[in-house]
């Protein structure tokens, strides 16, 4: 039973008098506990996918099954439950809110799935400390390290359990090693089982995941299982 | 229990981007402060006014009927017909006393004013009521010293007075009042009595400095052509429909009015000045409180600008929190509360500057700040906040995602 069921997916923008075909037709099955990465250059499409992929935008025709649900022509406000509910997201930009401090920014997912305070705190605190970040609970972002904050994105990105951890070039704001650390995180999170779709255009990035979907001009160019899986160093200070 | 939890939290986002931009939003509130200043002072005012005047008209007794010649109120027709209205007379008075069941006590009453003298001290436009016996009752009079003027008093026209306690307090500032004479209009008057003190009416006369005579003095004395006033107090005011009925019988037979000739005299009663009174200050009021909502709505429109500004620099906010899985509603509630929290508290400021200011208003005229009109500010003001504030609001959570993630 597959987690994600994609069928002739299609995305078109109009732009002006220009119609851009952005998505030209993209079938896709993921299975649970699967650790992808979808590459692919600027203008391939890549980005269209992720937003389909995410919940963010809806298809211009065809049809997405997520965990069973067709949420091709779901409305506004049902996919921000569906996002709320099934999907992570981790940004290459962190997209913290620059106000609120770490525990709150993790908390805010559960905040919108209506989780009392008590527990929402304490499933907050319990992500933190998943991603090594217990001592930063109090943090604003900018009091926090470009790692730290990528890795308060994904304790916030983890904290309601999600079917899919989607991350969209999450180590491309990061420096290499820093980009290390996250990486090693996402191969503790897929070995404890949860679902990871990478977003990238580099290949160092893409060689982590156990296989690699390819894009080119809006449909899938490759689709292979990766035989060697590059292991991240090993980080002490993400204990999982 | 969702939306509680989303407005909580709408409330504290509210409080930190507030904190934030603690010039702007200052400068915003600054609007909704003088508007919630101006409605407040206006409606403060009014409640006054409205004060004031229940005090003084308890004075014209609910459960009197005031036999006149014209009524309180009429229009220059109705004037014009009825100036020729022959006399009411005493004899009047006593033929309604000998004749009405419901009457309790019949008075007779003319007013005027003049110049009061005792020894060397002086005291000018003073109201000077002509009164009988039963007056005292009729118009809920008391009295700190001595007494009312006696049947007697009235019957002979004795030359004796009660003065109201301004009058008592400006002639006889050590006692001594009573027996003393005082001159009204050069004609010397035995001070019988002191009137409690009763305070002002709402047109600003001093009720405390009068002088009442017999009405038989004021008619021989002190006015040739007075105008007499039968002031009747009805013995169950829940009869006064009634109780006018019957004196109009009464008056019609008197006065020899023929049965197809309307009245010629009128029964008023304080309904009429109340109804006037409504009549008017429901008008002052509505345009009043019009002119200074408009400095309200000005300042709507400086919160509804800020809440554009907001928006649109928070519009990657506004991604990352859909992408989470705020849903719209989520959204518009966060940028109402938020509208609504400047507006709130530029209402707290606007009362905090308006109460002193009521006070000090007060010391003219009339003003109160009853806890109703309070809430009301507080209510208007943010009321204020989420009207003005829906728009950038609803504009913020119709923003697609997508869009909006890309912002910076």
């Amino acid at each position: 039973m597959s987690l994600i069921r994609i069928q002739d997916l299609t995305r078109r923008y109009v732009m002006g008098s220009e119609t851009v075909h952005a998505l030209r037709g993209v079938s896709l099955s993921i299975g649970k506990g699967e650790y992808i990465a979808i590459m692919g250059p600027s203008g391939s499409g890549k980005s269209t996918l992720m937003n389909l992929l995410g919940c963010l935008d809806t298809p211009t025709t065809g049809t997405y099954e997520l965990n069973g649900t067709n949420v091709a022509d779901m409305d506004d406000n049902a996919l921000a439950e569906v996002r709320n509910r099934e999907i992570g997201f981790v940004f290459q930009s962190f997209n913290l809110l620059p106000r609120s401090d770490a525990l709150h920014n993790v908390e805010l997912p559960l905040i919108y799935a209506g989780v009392p305070v008590d527990e929402r705190r304490e499933k907050a605190r319990q992500a933190l400390t998943n991603v090594g970040l217990a001592d930063r609970t109090h943090h604003k972002p900018n009091e926090l390290s470009g790692g730290q904050r990528q890795r308060v994105a994904v304790a916030r990105a983890l904290v309601n359990n999600p079917s899919i951890v989607l991350a969209d070039e999450p180590t491309g704001n990061l420096d290499s090693r820093t980009g290390e650390e996250i990486l090693a995180l996402f191969e503790t999170l897929s070995r404890r089982g949860n679902t990871i779709i990478v977003v990238t255009h580099e290949e160092d990035v893409a060689q982590h995941a156990r296989r690699i979907i390819r894009i080119r001009d809006g449909l899938i160019a490759a689709d292979e299982v990766n035989p060697n899986p590059r292991a991240a160093m090993k980080l002490e200070s993400a204990q999982a | 229990m969702n939306l509680l939890t989303e407005f909580k939290e709408a409330v504290v986002i509210a409080w930190a981007a507030l904190r934030a931009n603690k010039m702007r939003a200052g400068l915003t509130t600054l609007g909704i402060v003088i508007g919630i200043v101006t409605v407040t002072l206006m409606g403060s005012a009014i409640a006054g006014l409205n004060a004031t005047f229940k005090r003084s008209i308890s004075g014209i007794g609910a459960d009197v009927l005031y036999i006149q010649r014209f009524a309180w109120f009429m229009s220059e027709s109705e004037w014009r017909a009825s100036r020729n209205r022959r006399e009411l007379t005493r004899q009047h008075a006593r033929d309604i006393e000998r004749l009405s069941d419901m009457a309790r006590a019949v008075g007779v009453e003319s007013n005027g004013n003049g110049t009061v003298e005792f020894e060397r001290r002086r005291a000018r436009g003073v109201f000077v009521a002509g009164n009988n016996e039963h007056c005292l009752d009729v118009r809920g009079l008391s009295l700190t010293a001595g007494r009312w003027l006696s049947a007697s008093d009235v019957q002979v026209g004795r030359p004796v007075c009660v003065i109201g306690s301004y009058l008592a307090e400006k002639f006889f500032p050590f006692g001594g009042a009573l027996g003393s004479k005082v001159k009204l209009n050069d004609m010397p008057y035995e001070v019988i009595g002191i009137l409690e003190k009763q305070g002002s009416f709402f047109t600003g006369a001093n009720l405390d400095n009068q002088i009442v005579i017999p009405i038989t003095r004021f008619t021989d004395n002190f006015s040739r052509w007075p105008d007499l006033t039968i002031s009747v107090k009805v013995r169950d005011p829940a009869q006064m429909e009634n109780a006018k009925e019957e004196l109009t019988g009464i008056l019609r037979k008197l006065r020899r009015v023929a049965p197809d000739q309307p009245d010629d005299f009128a029964i008023n009663q304080q309904d009429a000045l109340v109804s006037f009174f409504n009549r008017v200050g429901g008008t002052i009021a509505a345009v009043g409180l019009f002119i200074t909502g408009l400095s309200l709505f000005v300042g709507g429109i400086g919160i509804m600008n800020i809440m554009f500004v907001s928006v649109a620099e928070r519009t990657k906010e506004i991604g990352i929190r859909k992408a989470i899985g705020a849903k719209r509603r989520t959204i518009l509630v966060q940028f109402l509360v938020e509208a609504a929290t400047i507006t709130f508290l530029a209402g707290l400021l606007g009362l905090a500057i308006a109460w002193p200011l009521t006070l000090v208003v007060d010391r003219y005229l009339a003003a109160d700040m009853p806890w109703w009109l309070v809430a009301v500010a507080l209510l208007v003001s943010i009321l204020t906040g989420v009207i003005s504030g829906f728009i950038p609001a609803w504009r913020a959570a119709r923003l697609d995602p997508v869009e909006a993630l890309r912002a910076e």
